[in-house]
């Protein structure tokens, strides 16, 4: 009883780091631009075929010879990978939303653009690369640990470990430095901080970078966690860490980083009890609850500004 | 550039729409290095878009320029970035209602504005100032902003445009909900600002507040100056003591 209670609490920590990675982005750019990106979810699938492609490059996939092991492999997969998927962001930063944002453009038709660029995304993928799946290359070799009769895999805790690093490691950004400051300024009154000699659109271009190397990070842990790669993989788990940062407080990291959590660990709880088929219904059901009782989220304050 | 004859600021003819509708007629003025010159008009008369005008704020919330020029030491800013006029021209602005960051602590509003000043420059002379300036600040400086007084945080408002390294202060309303003590207090640390060789362009409601620290002034009225000179001859001036000082 206690061992299957320790191996879900595992898993829900997996899903967990999944969730809140992304949610992270969404909150960040939410609490500087007061945009919900819904192409976040695409990102991060594009993160993940980055990944897909620089490993098997450096692999010897496509010509190139082989000359890495699969760790290093992966060492070097991790950063081109996120400053790839940055860049991917703030092309469309810059390509979507920055031109809107210069009209002076309605939110709504910005949160229309976004769902339009996921969309493209999504289907540029299948033009370009086929509807066949990618099996993404075992960098890693598995090892297993064993403590009583719970089994846990390296890849498990790297991805927690990676999870809680990057939260801690955002949260010292944030709080701590003057990109971050202005960040929080922004989300807080806009208007005044080009009159702190701050250009804001050098800080709005941090915020994707920001979002989308965690959402290309949270592309490559998950291929690593489940291997096959499809261009509607960001959609599904995309939407789930938006849900995840709503009900932690979008606009919040801390909200994020807790909703993403909450979300696995309910899951989880779901799915140990009742058949895996009721676990999107459950848990949904659960989160809803949750905002019928603080409609602004865990973290989130009415009316106040948040990052 | 620094040619004495040079002002510090010059507008010609400036004009200026929100979409059709026109906010500034062609207005002309100059502020000179050195200087307090006011600004004072009635509500809606263009003082507050006089100046967004000269900081060059993006939209939504900047004015359209149509016509006229704004030079800064003689050169046109009309193609400045926002930032860029208080980053490399060291004009800064504390608006009006004050726009503090509420969530952020007095020190972190002081720390942001020197986000573009040179990485390794000494601020500590420029905290010391600001806080030398408004001690109010310096008991509160650990405590979230947005539970300051108005007052507060006018000081607040002030101190961060200081901490922008500026040469050239602009003040939209500073007295604007604050006690009267409080108010004499501000203008007596702004009064000390310009001894110490800071420019100042004051806009403000308060006709006689303004003029009797200012040394020029000039009154808007509907986007237009109708009246300028100096602030002792301006408080004298009947028409002005009729509209705008009361009896």
């Amino acid at each position: 009883m206690f061992d299957t209670l320790l191996q879900n609490i595992l898993n829900a920590l997996q899903w967990g780091s999944f969730y809140s990675l992304i949610a992270l982005g969404y909150t960040l750019v939410y609490g500087v631009l007061r945009l919900i990106n819904f192409a976040h979810g695409d990102i991060v699938m594009v993160g993940a075929y980055i990944a897909f492609f620089i490993s098997s490059l450096l692999l010897g996939q496509y010509g190139m010879p082989a000359f890495l092991p699969g760790w290093a492999v992966l060492a070097l997969t991790i950063p081109l990978t996120m400053a790839l998927t940055s860049v991917v962001g703030v092309t469309l930063e810059r390509i979507a939303y920055r031109p809107l944002r210069r009209k002076g453009a309605n939110r709504l038709y910005v949160v229309i653009t976004a769902l339009m660029a996921g969309l493209i995304l999504e289907n540029g993928n299948l033009l370009v690369l086929g509807a066949s799946r990618k099996k993404f290359p075992e960098l890693i070799e598995k090892v297993v640990y064993k403590f009583g009769s719970t089994y846990v895999t390296n890849l498990k805790i790297g991805v927690i470990l990676t999870a809680i690093l990057s939260f801690i490691g955002l949260h010292f950004i944030i709080t701590r430095t003057k990109v971050g400051m202005a960040m929080r300024a922004i989300s807080y009154d806009k208007f005044a901080v080009p009159l702190m000699g701050i250009p804001i659109d050098t800080v709005i271009v941090f915020t994707f970078v920001l979002g989308s190397s965690m959402a290309g990070l949270a592309g490559i842990l998950f291929a690593l966690s489940y291997p096959i790669l499809d261009p509607y993989m960001g959609m599904s788990i995309g939407w789930k860490a938006f849900i995840a940062a709503v009900v932690g407080g979008i606009g919040d990291i801390r909200g994020a980083f807790a909703g993403g959590f909450i979300l696995g660990i309910i899951e989880i709880s779901v799915v140990a009890v009742f058949p895996s088929s009721y676990r999107d219904l459950i848990a949904f059901s659960i989160l809803l609850l949750i905002l019928t009782i603080r409609p602004t989220g865990l973290f989130g304050v009415a009316q106040t500004t948040k990052i | 550039m620094n040619n004495s004859k040079t002002p510090l600021l010059e507008v010609r003819d400036l004009e200026v729409r929100y979409g059709n509708i026109s906010a500034l007629h062609g207005i002309s003025f100059k502020v000179e290095k050195g200087e307090i010159v006011t600004l004072i008009g009635a509500n809606g008369a263009g003082k507050t878009t006089t100046l967004h005008a000269i900081t060059r704020l993006p939209p939504p919330e900047a004015p359209r320029l149509c016509a006229g020029d704004i030079l800064i030491h003689g050169q046109s800013i009309i193609k400045t970035e926002p930032h860029d006029v208080v980053r490399k021209l060291h004009c800064a602005l504390a608006p009006e209602g004050r726009h503090i960051f509420g969530n952020l602590t007095v020190t972190e509003n002081l720390t942001l504005a020197t986000f573009s000043r040179p990485k390794n420059e000494d601020l500590t002379k420029d905290y010391e100032h600001v806080f030398d300036l408004f001690p109010r600040l310096a008991e509160r400086r650990h405590q979230r902003s947005e539970s300051l007084s108005g007052g507060e945080q006018q000081m607040l408002a002030v101190g961060r445009a200081l901490m922008s390294g500026c040469t050239f202060l602009m003040l939209d309303e500073p007295s604007m909900g604050l006690a009267p003590l409080l108010m004499y207090d501000m203008f007596r640390a702004l009064k000390k600002l310009n001894q110490e060789g800071m420019t100042i362009l004051l806009v403000e409601q308060n006709a006689k507040l303004a003029l009797d620290f200012a040394h020029r002034g000039y009154l808007l009225e509907t986007g237009e100056i109708i009246l300028s000179g100096n602030a002792a001859e301006l408080l004298k001036n009947p028409d002005i003591h009729k509209a705008y000082l009361g009896h």
